[in-house]
């Protein structure tokens, strides 16, 4: 009576389907009653019938496929598996991407508890968006009102009536109908069109600190003006500022951002923030078929290689991906970052940064995205 | 359509028989999906054989392929079912001249002549309905990732229930749910409702022994030699991971070919120069590779 009971095959895949899980792929409940049948056709006796099962059933991109042969060799142990050459695909830890505004405003002076906390890159400083002199801050609202951006569109499922386009049938019909077949006025229709979602990832990294406070004014003016536009800050971390920009004054919006986002002139580490916008928000939803503009000089203090995956996810969920760079506009630039490298086969459009021009310029290239 | 593979082995002969050659993950991929009545979602690089698998299948299966080709913009009027609107014109005509010297319409009539507009013979069935009438046959959804976001949700009922309901007619079900392939280059990423529904299987490039094999059962007439010298440089083209565009299975049987046609026995830095756009489409790849030709051929 001391042993314990073999477990019963089912009880043995459940389990590793809910290891799956654990390991963070999206092991749902109807994909781990498919894999029990699946596995149950193909025979459970073979343990790589099961692997192959198992990857059919319980993955969905090539990502997961380390996670998941790991997993595997964990639960079943044993010899190696026979599978195919591995797709070579970095998958980074999604980052946490705290929103509230705890931690920001507990900074400032208290600098012993932050350094303690603080990793060696991770400098988190709390800058005051207050302090501009008051007639920079007049002349920056009497220039950045100027701006009108527009909202780029897209093609909708709808039709709507229209003097040219396509001839609508049903409504041509219709009316033929409701005069006993006597043939009228032919009907067009065309694609009606909605907005496309603008979303704005603004770098407020050490290196970009001169033009954060633009930037964040521009972002100002985009959520004020446009439907569905959403920003996000990067440094060392990831901040949702939308709702703080939302206020109508824009040095109110200002002030507002500047106690959310708590890593003003830190680090960068660019891959993982876009990773984990695309993780958390962008995967969601929020990235599909939406304009991505990214504000950054593309300098990246870790792999490159993981923005340059990043920056793939985000052109592939994405409509356009637009990159900003301040550095763009000065004469004598080349594109030699290694982040910029990285990231350069997934960018639609690259454009300048720096200037009111070169911000007309940018609402220009989202506008007819 | 119960039990038409009896294993995965038996999928890699009767895909073997057709000059496709599958490994054993997508010959089990492939069984499961026959016997567990889901679609296969394939993604990989392009030129890997997501759409021949489609092809292979059905000619192994003596079933007819229904193929949906998904570009930006595709709506329901070209995957599912359209009316023959042209046709409902001329027939309401030809009532009305038929009709001109009878006596006014009665309530009934007009009822008639509205069902008939909407009748089978109107209806131009487009490939999904036509799948679903044709069944057992293999459905064939090309390149999905093309199509737009709401098209996925089109497909969510079918692939699941495998019916379409048409307003005017009621619903259409498959007898036998047809086999269904879908494949992706991955330009975007697709919903996971969709995915949650498929077997899904990412294709990778061929190892040599199996690239040879290959081009040696779709090229018979390709000397070994010759074969053996392509396939050889190809492997080294997609390991350097310099290319913007490495050639996928495809191109090294274009590239195969073309060495064939032009006469060539053997593989030289002259003739590769010569045939290289056979395998790369991109200027900046042609050139790098040309720069180096001699090196590859000879490391």
């Amino acid at each position: 009576m001391t042993a314990a009971p073999e477990p019963e095959p089912d009880e043995l895949l459940l389990g590793f389907a809910r290891a799956l899980r654990a390991a963070g792929l999206g092991v749902t409940a109807d994909r781990e009653r498919t894999f029990l049948v699946a596995a149950a056709t193909v025979g459970v006796g073979e343990r790589a019938h099961v692997y192959w099962a198992g990857r059919a059933t319980m993955t969905s991109v090539p990502a997961d496929f380390p996670v998941y042969d790991e997993v595997f060799e964990r639960w079943f142990g044993g010899e190696a598996i026979p599978r195919g050459r591995q797709v070579d695909v970095v998958r980074p830890p999604v980052r946490q991407a705290p929103l509230d505004s705890g931690e920001g405003q507990a900074g400032g002076d208290d600098t012993d508890t932050l350094q303690a906390r603080a990793s060696a890159q991770e400098v988190l400083r709390h800058r005051d968006v207050a302090t501009l002199s008051a007639a920079d801050r007049a002349a920056a609202a009497r220039l950045f009102a100027g701006l009108t951006p527009r909202s780029p569109m897209r093609r909708a499922r709808r039709h709507v009536r229209s003097t040219n386009g396509s001839v609508d049938g049903p409504a041509t019909l219709r009316e033929q109908l409701r005069r006993m077949g006597e043939p009228g006025r032919i009907h067009h229709r065309r694609r009606s069109v909605r907005a496309r979602r603008i979303v704005l990832l603004v770098d407020v990294s050490g290196s970009m600190s001169p033009y954060a406070d633009s930037l964040l004014r521009l972002a100002h003016v985009f959520v004020r003006t446009v439907p569905h536009v959403e920003v996000f800050t990067m440094g060392t971390r990831l901040t949702h500022v939308t709702r703080a920009l939302s206020e109508r004054d824009p040095d109110r919006a200002l002030a507002a951002a500047g106690r959310v986002v708590p890593d003003w002139s830190g680090g960068t580490r660019l891959g993982e923030a876009i990773g984990a916008f695309l993780d958390r928000w962008g995967r969601r939803g929020m990235a599909r078929g939406s304009v991505v503009v990214v504000f950054s000089d593309g300098w990246e203090r870790e792999a490159p290689e993981v923005l340059g995956e990043q920056m793939r996810r985000l052109a592939a969920l994405s409509h356009r991906v637009v990159w900003a760079n301040p550095h763009r506009g000065k004469a004598g630039y080349e594109p030699v970052q290694q982040g910029i490298v990285a990231a350069l086969p997934h960018i639609d459009d690259f454009v300048a940064g720096h200037s009111l021009a070169a911000f007309e310029e940018l609402i220009e290239v989202v506008s007819r995205a | 359509m119960d039990h038409v593979f009896s294993g995965a082995d038996d999928v890699t002969t009767a895909l073997g028989g057709t000059g496709y050659l599958a490994d054993d993950a997508l010959a089990t991929v492939t069984f499961l999906a026959t016997r567990l009545n889901r679609p296969i979602l394939l993604e990989g690089e392009p030129g890997t054989g997501k759409t021949a698998l489609a092809e292979a299948l059905a000619e192994a299966l003596d079933l007819r392929l229904i193929r949906l080709q998904c570009y930006e913009g595709i709506d329901a009027t070209q995957a599912l079912y359209d009316w023959d609107f042209p046709r409902q014109i001329l027939h309401l005509r030809t009532v009305e001249a038929l009709t001109r010297d009878a006596a006014s319409h009665t309530a009934r009539d007009t009822e008639a002549l509205e069902s008939e507009l909407f009748d089978e013979r109107f209806l131009l069935a487009r490939p999904v309905l036509e799948a679903l009438r044709a069944a057992p046959c293999v459905l064939l959804i090309d390149e999905i990732d093309r199509a737009d976001d709401e098209f996925e949700a089109f497909l969510l009922e079918v692939l699941s229930t495998w019916q379409v309901t048409i307003p005017e007619l009621g619903t259409v079900s498959a007898s036998t749910p047809p086999i269904v392939v879908l494949t992706s280059n991955r330009t975007r990423e697709l919903h996971d409702a969709l995915k949650r529904r498929c077997l899904y299987h990412w294709i990778d490039h061929p190892g040599l022994a199996r690239e040879l094999e290959i081009v040696r059962t779709r090229l018979p007439g390709v000397s070994a030699a010759l074969a053996e010298q392509v396939v050889t440089l190809v492997q080294r083209l997609r390991g350097s991971g310099e290319l913007i565009k490495p050639p996928g299975v495809a191109e090294t049987l274009d590239w195969a070919r073309a060495l064939e046609t032009v006469g060539a026995t053997r593989l030289d830095a002259e003739v590769a120069a010569a045939t290289l756009g056979a395998a790369l489409k991109y200027r900046e790849d042609s050139e790098r590779i040309r720069a180096s030709l001699d090196k590859l051929l000879t490391a």
